[in-house]
């Protein structure tokens, strides 16, 4: 498997405060990454600056050899490329769930409207929310709009998706049918780079783990090592946060 | 009651003929007054120091000045100063229009700076450009938000126009006075029965307005 991004080196400040800084990462096609870490450790930030929605400051960021940055020319055409879910209401909400997802393939790639609407009710179809096709995303639960969000991204046919703790904001009851819809997108072998606080998920979906504090990663591996013997202190006692023992 | 005037030769018309007048200015100040608000709330989300203090100030004196002020500085006072020649009507107009402008430049700031930052994140994120985003997303939603709250601008104005009449305009409530006054000793009660009338005739005016204004706000509120 060829590395379709490349992340060379990069760095964000905002003001005086450093986000992160040199930081370096190659993701191959088909691979799932997750980062997790402590709140404020720049990983939002970090997956922020990939389809450039904010501005590196070093470094330099390579989409299949084609570099990524808020002032080059085709910044669009890139970020056809790259689908990015958040983590609530960015579902348009004067549009209907079906509007939604067609929106961005008229009106961008030019696709035929009876084409992109077979596209998205298969979709639709996919996740579950076909009965849905019609309504409002006021009408919808919080982990129907994101699954929602989640095919309107896949509507541009990425090549890589980027999900910024998509749970994040759901009631509990709402994570599981969400990520199983990212599950079964990794099974088919999409590109991903997946911030998230679901611990379980994060092992059971990640081709490799990154762990980020304080704007640097201090770790990464394969799930098994990440998880079962983690080698610094820092990731240690933030796993260790996760575990309840009597 | 006093009722009975309003039978009396064409004083009906007559007095529904004052309420097109005050429907007429409030209607062409409202239309001028959303497309210069527009403009003006759209600058005021730039972040120029110099463009927002003076919409600012702009804005404050609009808040202040009783209208009835304004309408005098203009028709009296601006048009014999400057030696323009400026019908009622038009200096009405211009009032309106420089009270409403204000009022819908400020709902078009609020309304832009409602939306969410997700939105036009989302919108990029999708491969939209600016254009796009702004034509498909954004100002869709806009309009959503703004048409109720100018539909409440419009019957404010309706309201309002009878400060008109202060400056020789013969709108409704003028109207009702000329018919008191003519029938003042054939039916001593016509205040009543009149001015009643015209009660009703703003309230026909306003009310599905109102009405409208409430339907759409249920219907897109999100």
């Amino acid at each position: 498997m060829g590395e379709i991004l490349n992340i060379k080196g990069i760095s964000k400040r905002f003001d005086d405060l450093t986000v992160f800084k040199n930081i370096s990462m190659k993701v191959a096609a088909g691979e799932v990454v997750v980062i997790v870490g402590p709140s404020g450790c720049g990983k939002s930030t970090f997956l922020r600056c990939l389809n450039a929605l904010e501005a590196i400051d070093d470094g330099e960021i390579s989409l299949d050899g084609e570099t990524i940055g808020s002032d080059s020319k085709n910044l669009n055409k890139i970020r056809e490329k790259i689908g990015m879910v958040f983590q609530s209401y960015d579902l348009f909400p004067h549009k209907t769930v079906l509007q939604n997802l067609t929106l961005a393939p008229v009106k961008v790639k030019k696709a035929d409207r009876k084409e992109a609407e077979k596209e998205a009710l298969a979709l639709l179809d996919r996740v579950g929310l076909l009965s849905k096709k019609d309504n409002y995303p006021r009408q919808l639960s919080g982990g129907q709009k994101q699954r929602v969000a989640i095919i309107r991204a896949l509507m541009m046919h990425p090549e890589i998706l980027l999900l910024d703790e998509i749970t994040a904001a759901l009631d509990p009851e709402m994570v599981r049918e969400v990520l199983d819809v990212v599950l079964s997108l990794a099974k088919e072998g999409r590109t991903m780079i997946i911030v998230t606080h679901e611990m379980q998920f994060a092992r059971a979906v990640a081709d490799r783990m990154v762990f980020m504090d304080g704007g640097k990663i201090i770790e990464e591996g394969s799930p098994e090592d990440f998880f079962e013997k983690p080698k610094t202190d820092r990731l240690k006692k933030f796993l260790h946060s996760f575990t309840y023992e009597k | 009651m006093g009722f009975e005037v309003l039978l009396k030769g064409s004083n009906m018309i007559r007095l529904l003929g004052g309420l097109l007048v005050a429907l007429r200015i409030s209607l062409v100040s409202v239309c001028i007054s959303i497309i210069l608000g527009t403009v003006l709330g759209v600058a005021m989300t730039f972040k120029s120091p110099v463009v927002r203090g003076v919409l600012r100030v702009y804005l404050e004196i609009v808040r202040i000045m009783p209208q009835m002020v304004l309408l005098f500085l203009v028709y009296f006072g601006a048009t014999k100063a400057m030696g323009i020649n400026l019908s009622a009507e038009a200096a009405s107009v211009i009032v309106f229009t420089f009270w409403g402008t204000a009022e819908m430049s400020d709902l078009v700031r609020g309304a832009l700076k409602g939306i969410p930052k997700i939105q036009y994140e989302s919108s990029v994120a999708l491969g939209l450009s600016n254009v796009q985003t702004y034509a498909y997303v954004i100002v869709p939603q806009i309009i959503r938000r703004m048409i109720p709250l100018s539909i409440n601008l419009i019957t404010r104005m309706i309201k309002t126009t009878s400060l008109v009449m202060m400056i020789g305009i013969v709108e409704v409530l003028k109207v009702g006075q000329q018919i008191i006054e003519a029938n003042r000793k054939s039916s001593p009660n016509a205040a009543f029965g009149v001015f009643l009338t015209i009660f009703g005739l703003y309230f026909i005016a306003c009310w599905p307005i109102s009405r409208l204004s409430k339907h759409l706000e249920k219907k897109w509120s999100a």
